[in-house]
């Protein structure tokens, strides 16, 4: 079981309640977020493009967060999803070094905090928060092993990309062009 | 041209505009386990060389400072963790794949047992000095007996301490100047250079001094090697790497490594070492201290630039 998402960047408009829904799940702490929208205009005046992308950890394969915690407090839990525990982690701040997706903070109460995938709503068989709240629908939560979730017959469907897949990390966010 | 901006009004403390987890804390420890690695290497390798009459500096008073920068640089971690009441999970697990992990545990073994190498010759330094336990008379005659093979124990701890921090730093990908095989031996080589320094501004022998100080210019010359090595790497790497080395040929950190790395750390004791030998009169503080200090500055500012080196945005 692998869980991924799938954004579809043609529908995304930016408005940023993945954002909000995921302070609000799961107590993100004030100045900080565990999502965001990134814009990028790309050409010159008249010929532009605009692609309009929510971030998060990635939630990737070959982590370079899990490998280089000292303490194990960062692991991975069902379907791949990387979670923090947060009694084991000592707050040395290796893994928030080590992404290439500045996906990671360090939480004021001292450990490092991060996306879960809301791991305590898929558990219970319900979508993550961002993916449940997103007003275009945009977002597809499932497990990339089973041929008909929604993820995998998006990414059958449409052309996608992942963020710098050059720094080797294998990341399951994926992004519909 | 193509831009990218946070629309959603993302400014996460130490991450935003620029990643600054690590602050002074982390460069301060690298300087002071990088000494202690150094000094221990030389006082052990010439303890296995049997030369404890010509170098008693190196093998015995240079060593004093051992336990004492790593207890500070120890303290200096601790200090930047975040959770630090937690700090004792480092020591319910070894992770293989994690150099902090490594570190962690040689840490924890060369610390205690340079205190032990220390106090086998606390009695040549103060004779009136009294355990007051009979176990620890016992333990310090069985340091004494067992002093070579308790050498080569910490000559291949020595060795790792040196090495661990270039390699832990290495094996952070996503920070394109940190992510290259040379971090590591270049830590050591600058880490036995100011192990080198030390030892030559503590002794008080003529042999020893210009014995180590021609182990130290040899260092130096394998450091800038390594350095000029380290940026055509650089530079015959990949696009993100090309723009991490920017930073240095042009970039904000151009002047502060040149000058006070390379230039005021490396070339000019180097210049004054030779003068040295050559027969002119120079205090032998100038070139140990610009050494130390250059070890200093070029750790800061390898972490100060590193995190700002990135492969996204």
């Amino acid at each position: 079981m692998r869980y991924a998402m799938a954004i579809d960047t043609k529908k995304c408009v930016g408005c940023s309640d993945c954002v909000v829904a995921c302070q609000t799940e799961n107590n993100v702490p004030h100045g900080y977020c565990r999502d965001w929208v990134v814009e990028v205009m790309d050409g010159t005046y008249p010929s532009l493009e605009l692609e309009i992308r929510s971030e998060r950890c990635n939630h990737c394969d070959n982590s370079p967060c899990v490998r280089c915690c000292p303490t194990g407090a960062s692991h991975y839990e069902m379907g791949g999803i990387v979670t923090v525990t947060h009694n084991e982690c000592i707050g040395c701040g290796a893994c928030i070094e080590s992404c290439p997706y500045d996906a990671r903070y360090s939480h004021p109460d001292g450990y490092v905090d991060k996306c879960t995938f809301c791991l305590h709503r898929v558990e219970k068989g319900e979508k993550p928060a961002c993916v449940s709240v997103c007003p275009t629908n945009c977002m597809y939560f499932g497990d990339l092993d089973d041929p008909g979730s929604d993820v995998s017959v998006a990414l059958k469907n449409r052309k996608h990309k992942t963020l710098a897949p050059e720094a080797g990390t294998n990341p399951h966010i994926f992004y519909l062009i | 041209m193509k831009e990218e901006i946070f629309v959603s009004g993302r400014n996460i403390p130490n991450v935003d505009p620029f990643l600054h987890i690590w602050h002074w804390q982390i460069p301060l420890y690298l300087f002071l386990g990088g000494l202690a690695a150094g000094i221990m290497f030389f006082a052990s390798l010439y303890t296995i060389l049997g030369k404890e009459k010509e170098m008693p500096t190196t093998i015995k008073w240079a060593t004093f400072l051992v336990p004492v920068a790593l207890v500070l640089g120890l303290f200096a971690l601790f200090l930047d963790l975040k959770h630090q009441w937690y700090f004792w999970r480092l020591y319910l697990t070894i992770r293989l794949e994690s150099p902090m992990s490594w570190g962690a545990w040689v840490l924890m073994l060369i610390t205690p047992l340079s205190m032990m190498w220390v106090s086998s010759y606390i009695k040549e330094l103060f004779p009136k000095w009294d355990w007051k336990f009979e176990i620890l008379n016992k333990f310090e005659k069985l340091i004494i007996e067992y002093r070579k093979p308790l050498a080569w124990v910490l000559l291949i701890l020595s060795v790792i301490l040196g090495i661990y921090t270039g390699i832990l730093l290495s094996a952070f990908n996503a920070r394109p100047l940190w992510n290259t095989a040379i971090l590591g031996p270049l830590f050591l080589v600058s880490g036995l250079s100011t192990g080198a320094a030390a030892i030559m501004w503590m002794s008080k022998s003529h042999f020893e001094r210009s014995f180590m100080s021609k182990v130290d210019l040899i260092l130096i010359g394998i450091e800038l090697f390594f350095i000029i090595h380290l940026f055509m790497g650089f530079m015959a790497s990949t696009a993100v790497q090309i723009n991490a080395a920017e930073l240095f040929l042009g970039g904000q950190f151009t002047v502060s490594f040149w000058v006070f790395v390379v230039i005021l750390g490396l070339v000019f004791p180097a210049i004054l070492e030779i003068l040295e030998l050559r027969g002119y009169k120079i205090p032998v503080a100038i070139p140990a201290l610009l050494i130390l200090f250059g070890g200093l500055m070029f750790r800061f500012i390898m972490v100060e630039a590193g995190q700002i080196t990135r492969y996204l945005y």
